[in-house]
């Protein structure tokens, strides 16, 4: 997947997790719990939907690694770079 | 070979189960009883419909709302507010000799009763409700600070302290007397701040949702399935026994069975941890009428009363303890249209007093009838000083005590709080051996279904 699309599915899957959040105005540089409600099972979620999807195996010391959508996708992209976005 | 075995198919199991077959593992739910719903369940009696357990779900907040533990489970479980269907309460109140405090899920209305009969305490209990929602409680360090000493310092008028208190015990507190701060922030949010709701049809509707969530993720679900044994090898356990003889293979086991209950399971030789049991267990009558409460002049969701300026809550001397209790009328809710069921019953008062779970276990049977005949005479004569005299009125009646509990259950003592002690982190002398729910953590419906998910997600998905 490219970085977009990478993107993309963590916006898909923060869209199943917190259905209620506007995500239309995140801002990708700045923590995801500064601008939405997210609490820390709900950062859970995020890993167990990219093992479910994706099978990418997070380890729970790269957790701090997704505090933000940009954050994230960097952390992704060589995890998921291989992956056919469907 | 499941992925995990859960023993208990109550709040608290279920949700755990839909957590896990939700990431796709393999998952057995095994119940004991012939249906789901433990501590929370529900049954027919003659025609009617009745609740085990619910008078009211806590932490009742309005739909949309972000924060707090009903949006979590709905997020968490991926259910919708609506799903649930829950009406709020109409009204409640906390009846001492002499002083009514109303409440219902707006703070206001009882921040302006306690201005009205308690003008001296009005600023103290404003600064008592900035410390209660300063409370973390996800981020909780286990600091057992006595929550009758933390209250006395922001409120003076001891009656006060005892009506707040009062309505935090019933609903409810393990440990008798006192409470820690923390568990009193916590129940005093789910009541004060956030609120009291209920589903018209009652907990059967909770329940059947979870189950059909569940199974609908592939989760399986026995009943009639009691464990019999946990089959442990080299500090793990592998899988269960059930009391039919049949052997379930699993990775790990998550038991909402309690903790006492779960480790008698294990017969491993290890010395069972001493950690006191729940001892707090109840008694309560429920009368069918033929008519609506409120048209007795009775519009209060939840009555909670006490017969002095003294609460007490602590194992009773007496079979019940009379001098308190809880009165629940479960149509007391803005239920947004009647039920067109002819099952629906007209009105419900349901009497709810601490009871003392050695007497009523060292009754033979004979004698066991006629003490429930009796105490349900003696329970509803507390009850009406409180409320208007329904007893004219009454087609029906049933009674639990607290052998019910424990028969239906499997609980210890019919403690329905569980033990003072929680294990918070939920984990035993077995690596993987997990427990949930009120022996885990918090109570009520809404607290346990978060016991469930929170043990799930800590200790079966992370693999």
């Amino acid at each position: 997947m490219t970085n977009a699309e990478i993107r993309e599915e963590v916006l898909e899957i923060l869209e199943s997790i917190a259905p209620d959040e506007d995500l239309s105005q995140l801002d990708d540089a700045v923590n995801f719990r500064q601008q939405l409600e997210l609490d820390s099972m709900d950062f859970l979620d995020i890993v167990m939907e990219l093992r479910k999807r994706h099978r990418v195996q997070i380890p729970e010391d790269d957790y701090v690694n997704l505090a933000s959508m940009d954050s994230t996708v960097t952390y992704l992209t060589p995890l998921m770079k291989d992956i056919e976005r469907v | 070979m499941y992925d995990t075995i859960i023993i208990g198919a109550g709040m608290s199991g279920l949700a755990a189960g839909i957590r896990l077959a939700y990431y796709d593992q393999r998952v057995c739910i095994l119940e004991r009883h012939t249906t789901i719903g433990g501590l929370n369940s529900f049954y027919r009696l003659r025609g009617r419909d009745y609740d085990v357990g619910l008078h009211a779900l806590t932490n009742i907040t309005p739909k949309g709302t972000k924060k707090g533990p009903l949006a979590r489970l709905l997020r968490q479980l991926r259910i919708s507010w609506d799903e649930l269907q829950i009406s709020p309460q109409l009204g409640s109140d906390i009846v001492f000799p002499g002083v009514r405090l109303r409440f219902d899920n707006d703070i206001e209305l009882l921040r302006s009763e306690i201005a009205q009969e308690f003008p001296a305490e009005s600023d103290n209990f404003d600064r008592l409700l900035a410390a209660i929602v300063e409370y973390d409680d996800l981020n909780e360090s286990h600091q057992a600070i006595s929550a009758r000493e933390k209250v006395a310092e922001f409120i003076r008028d001891p009656l006060l302290v005892e009506m707040l208190f009062c309505p935090l015990m019933f609903y409810g507190s393990a440990r008798e007397h006192d409470m820690d701060w923390g568990q009193f922030s916590i129940m005093f949010r789910s009541i004060f701040l956030e609120g009291l709701g209920r589903p018209q049809a009652g907990v059967r509707l909770i329940l059947k949702q979870l189950v059909r969530k569940f199974r609908g993720l592939g989760g399986e679900l026995k009943l009639r399935a009691g464990v019999k044994e946990l089959m442990v090898e080299n500090g793990q356990v592998c899988g269960v026994i059930l009391e039919n003889g049949e052997r379930l293979e699993g990775r790990r086991v998550l038991s909402s069975a309690g903790w006492h209950e779960t480790m008698r399971l294990c017969d491993d030789g290890q010395p069972v941890t001493a950690r006191g049991s729940g001892r707090l267990t109840f008694c309560e009558t429920i009368a069918a009428l033929d008519v609506e409460p409120r048209d007795l002049g009775h519009v209060s969701t939840i009555t909670f009363f006490n017969d002095s300026d003294t609460f007490h809550w602590t194992v009773p001397n007496e079979p019940c303890d009379v001098r308190s209790g809880v009165i629940c009328s479960p149509n007391n809710f803005a239920y947004e249209e009647t039920t067109a069921d002819g099952h629906a019953v007209p009105g419900t008062m349901r009497i709810t007093a601490l009871a003392n779970f050695d007497y009523w276990q060292g009754l033979d049977e004979r004698s066991y009838r006629l003490e429930k005949l009796r105490w349900y005479d003696r329970i509803t004569d507390s009850a009406v000083r409180f409320v208007p005299d329904y007893r004219s009125r009454v087609l029906d009646t049933d009674m639990f005590t607290p052998t019910t509990i424990v028969r239906f259950t499997g609980h210890d003592s019919g403690a329905i709080y569980g033990a003072p002690e929680k294990q918070l982190d939920g984990r035993t002398h077995l690596q993987n051996l997990f427990v949930c729910g009120t022996d885990q953590g918090f109570v009520g419906i809404v607290g346990s279904i978060l016991s469930g998910i929170s043990m799930a997600n800590q200790h079966c998905l992370k693999d």
